[in-house]
């Protein structure tokens, strides 16, 4: 159990870049803890200056080797990186099972890299609840690069292209055919696609679905219903991005020996220099900071709906419901009259 | 009394590649609802404290059937006192004789579980470990 450290040294000593220091200022944006608020109003003047790249794709994949390959890359030439590998957390336990460091030992000891795993709680879309948050105390702390790993993503799981600079996709081959490549979802999120594992049988096949995808438009979206509202997407900025000079590379690499790896990153130091010219990093930075708002009114919102909204009270409108006395709008309006009273 | 959510690293020190009781304690704890960081094999102690100290975590349970445990187990604890986490409770399991044991709880091991410990003794000892804390 750590002893309480005064918040005032906390951030201090976060800003100097101590690492204990960050990996509980870190906790405390988790738990939700008291100085949590205080910490992020405290350090977000410093915040700015990392370039954010968000990793995602299918379950085994590949990802959690891609961004120890990308680490070793980016330490090879002297950039500091921050990681964050998301894992699930059990709906039923709460508990959760965060495996990604197994993929990561070989950068132990190195203290230009900074990995933390965390589970999503409550968050949703693939990455977790404060997610954002430990993005911004990374930043602080003066990482060069923060490389944020999503859960193994579904087709929609696509919070990351709200949050992230550069959003790599991983694919594999033998995952789908040329109708998983022209779906909705996960792939119009994409600035970069890294086909992995691409010494399997079939990468040629997934790399000619996916580039087939990007002539034909697919990734062309202009922006998403989600959560009841139009998100703006990476796919959004996509579709500038095709007048503004970026076309999105579908890269193979093979991870495990560090194939390929090379030109994901001269792909990410593109995107990066793009981003810089063509505004384009002003813009993603706005609409992380939107996401970050948005979700902690959410949040707030939420928390002070679920105590306005009694157990006793549901109780009583579902039993009103099963009587077929009230239907479920009916009872659905008469709670939101009650708690806007 | 502990209000946030309980991690334990979970962590393999030495050359041993025997991970099956490691990973059924991870299942275990998660199933107990808590977030267990698993780091795999061939860790050493200095892996191990970067990784806790990375991770923020209240416990940290070391797996060792190799026999190396005298030499581990105490390196583990004094480089994460060094790193300022002298509150996290250090757990060892494995195939540890009594007077080994005494000898680590004296250099600041927390409790050692032996074959035919449940997961559950497990779960409960963290469990009032951490409410007392």
């Amino acid at each position: 159990m750590p002893k309480p450290v005064p918040t005032q040294q906390l951030i201090d000593s976060l800003l100097r870049g101590d690492r204990l220091a960050l990996a509980r200022a870190i906790s405390c944006v988790e738990d939700d803890a008291k100085d949590a608020a205080e910490i992020v109003r405290a350090v977000f003047a410093h915040t700015g200056k990392a370039h954010f790249i968000g990793i995602t794709g299918a379950p085994g994949t590949g990802k959690s080797t891609l961004v120890s390959a990308l680490v070793e890359s980016y330490r090879a030439s002297g950039v500091t990186v921050g990681v964050l590998a998301v894992d699930p957390t059990s709906p039923f336990s709460g508990g959760a099972l965060l495996g990604d460091r197994v993929r990561m030992t070989s950068h132990s000891g190195d203290a230009g890299v900074f990995i933390r795993s965390m589970a999503t709680r409550r968050g949703a879309g693939g990455l977790a609840k404060a997610s954002a948050e430990a993005m911004l105390l990374l930043d602080a702390a003066g990482f060069d690069c923060v490389l944020v790993e999503t859960v193994g993503a579904g087709q929609a799981e696509i919070e990351i292209a709200s949050v992230a600079d550069t959003v790599v996709v991983v694919e594999a081959p033998g995952l789908g055919d040329e109708v998983q490549a022209i779906k909705a979802g996960l792939l119009e999120i994409a600035d970069i696609f890294a086909v992995n594992k691409a010494d399997r049988a079939g990468a040629a096949r997934t790399v000619a679905a996916l580039e087939m995808m990007l002539e034909t438009g697919g990734a062309a979206a202009q922006s998403i219903m989600h959560h009841g509202q139009r998100m703006e997407t990476g796919a959004a900025a996509s579709e500038s991005d095709a007048e503004g000079g970026w076309s999105i590379p579908v890269l193979e690499t093979v991870a495990v020996s560090g194939g390929g790896v090379a030109q994901l990153r001269d792909a990410l130091e593109r995107h990066s220099a793009w981003l810089d010219e063509s505004g384009g990093r002003a813009e993603r930075e706005g609409r992380r900071l939107d996401h970050m708002l948005q979700t902690l009114v959410q949040a707030e919102v939420l928390a002070r709906l679920e105590r306005g909204l009694a157990p006793a009270l549901r109780g009583e409108l579902v039993e009103l419901m099963q009587r077929r006395q009230i239907d479920p709008y009916s009872a659905a309006a008469d709670v939101i009259r009650k708690l806007s009273r | 009394m502990k209000q946030s959510q309980i991690r334990v690293l979970i962590a393999k020190p030495g050359l041993d590649g025997h991970d099956r009781g490691a990973k059924v304690i991870a299942r275990a704890l998660r199933d107990a609802g808590f977030e267990v960081i698993y780091t795999g094999i061939r860790q050493t102690p200095q892996m191990i404290a970067a990784a806790a100290l990375q991770e923020d975590v209240d416990v940290v349970g070391l797996s060792i059937l190799s026999g190396a445990h005298m030499t581990l187990c105490p390196k583990v604890v004094e480089l994460l006192h060094a790193q300022g986490q002298e509150d996290v409770l250090v757990l060892l399991g494995g195939i540890i004789p009594d007077e080994d044991a005494a000898r680590l709880k004296a250099a600041g091991v927390h409790a050692v579980f032996g074959p035919g410990t449940t997961s559950a003794e497990i779960i409960s000892y963290i469990r009032t470990a951490m409410a007392g804390a």
